[in-house]
């Protein structure tokens, strides 16, 4: 039987580890290869690294610690932010990583999801989508959830499919930082009208939200950041609390 | 000993790399090369493939003579190669990913898409499932029944010969996940990103 993945995420900035709560105050969290091999060890079943460096000139330390964590790290590995173009895609894929999250320009050029599905396959194209709640519908967010493209997330979550993404990773970003838990109705809602798995973040604070988001949310898999990072719980303590609710995972 | 990686741009194969040189460390030389003489000359091949059927076919159709060295390797001089993924896929007649395709034909039968039963489940498999193994198989030394493997595919091979098949997994149905047949291995799941019983796949298959 398929697993349930948990999956820890790291964001990096300028090659350290640091997690926003929504999306500002930083807090450092230490060295990206040493907490991912932390994770892998602990059971997590892949790790996530979201680049948030900013200054272009920073850019490339991503590809150092990819390559990096990948020689130690032998659990699936992808790595998200600031990926323009197919090219960067390619360089991540060379540095070691196994999929590539692609957000903003996935919004701006959908043909970067297509020519990089074909390219490379559709297993290491996952589409981040950040989405906010106008209070009628869900808005696909870009730039870090700084500027609101309008797109219908539902819509939008459909035509990737179509486009090629092989997972869909979903945010909430009205629940980014809050810890009260992920956005189960837009959740479910988009993993009702997908046949790619789900990847739920956003607003974990607790294990039970994680089974909530896999019961209700219909998820295939539960990213989070914050319950991970501070030592509030291990990835093995998560994944013992879902076992114990019925929940598939890998132990 | 040289253990070559065979680098036919089926992909992204650094997790492969990484993997067999983390086992190998200093003992054992990992080439990643299409140089038809280095392939002859190793004593064991790791043919990987991520992508399509067709897109990993046409690419090892790419480099001259590569098809006609990689079946010297195996039917004639009957050394050990190990297919991971797509790589495994190609053992087959024909695949069926885009358009129909001929595979490499060492192991007859076919590479279909994975019936998700109307939509219940969802495609590609991708995670942590368990295996099933139903026979003695080499690389599996060690190994307990039941190890989580990591998958990420959309497609299975289905062999003729039930009996070249090593190991299933559960989705939607009974789906192979390794075959072995002589000196011909291959995973469905990805060794390289399965952890420790991953590594070991690969520690067995390099010592052979």
């Amino acid at each position: 039987m398929l697993k349930n993945r948990i999956i820890p995420c790291l964001d990096v900035k300028n090659g350290r580890v640091v997690k926003g709560i929504n999306f500002v105050d930083l807090k450092d969290a230490g060295d990206p290869v040493e907490q991912a091999k932390i994770y892998s060890d602990g059971g997590a079943d892949e790790i996530c690294f979201l680049d948030i460096t900013a200054s272009n000139e920073n850019r490339n330390i991503i590809y150092d610690v990819v390559e990096k964590t990948s020689k130690k790290c032998f659990v699936p590995l992808t790595v998200g932010g600031g990926i323009r173009n197919v090219e960067d895609i390619n360089k991540l894929l060379n540095c070691g990583a196994d999929k590539v999250s692609i957000n903003t320009a996935a919004v701006e050029n959908s043909k970067v999801v297509s020519d990089s599905s074909k390219k490379f396959g559709s297993q290491c194209i996952v589409v981040a989508i950040d989405a906010k709640n106008n209070g009628n519908k869900w808005e696909v967010f870009t730039h870090g959830g700084r500027n609101n493209s309008g797109i219908d997330v539902l819509e939008y979550a459909k035509q990737m499919e179509e486009n090629g993404a092989g997972e869909l990773l979903v945010t909430s970003m009205d629940r980014d930082g809050t810890q009260v838990g992920y956005d189960i109705d837009l959740m479910s809602k988009i993993s009702s009208i997908v046949n790619i798995p789900l990847i739920a973040s956003g607003g974990v604070g607790n294990l039970d939200h994680l089974v909530d988001g896999i019961q209700l949310g219909k998820a295939s898999a539960v990213l989070a950041a914050s319950i991970f990072h501070y030592g509030k719980y291990s990835v093995r303590e998560a994944k013992e609390y879902l076992d114990s609710k019925g929940i598939p995972v890998r132990i | 000993m040289n253990v070559t990686i065979v680098d036919y741009n089926s992909g992204n194969i650094s997790s492969v790399i990484n993997s067999f040189k983390e086992v190998a460390q200093e003992k054992v030389n990992i080439e990643v090369t299409s140089d038809l003489n280095k392939i002859k000359s190793s004593d064991k091949v790791v043919l990987p493939g991520q992508g399509s059927f067709k897109s990993c076919v046409d690419a090892l159709n790419t480099i001259n003579g590569l098809r006609n060295t990689l079946n010297e390797f195996v039917i004639i001089n009957k050394k050990p190669l190990l297919g991971i993924c797509v790589g495994l896929q190609m053992f087959a007649d024909i695949g069926y990913e885009e358009t129909q395709t001929k595979g490499l034909g060492w192991i007859p039968g076919k590479v279909l898409k994975i019936d998700n039963k109307k939509g219940k489940y969802k495609l590609p498999h991708i995670g942590w499932n368990q295996i099933e193994i139903i026979k003695d198989s080499k690389i599996f030394k060690d190994i307990e029944n039941k190890s989580h493997m990591y998958f990420v595919h959309s497609y299975e091979f289905v062999p003729n010969d039930k009996n070249v098949i090593s190991a299933t997994t559960d989705y939607s149905s009974s789906i192979v996940c390794s075959v072995e047949k002589e000196n011909i291995f291959g995973t469905q799941f990805h060794p390289e990103k399965s952890d420790k019983f991953g590594l070991k796949i690969i520690h067995n298959f390099i010592n052979l």
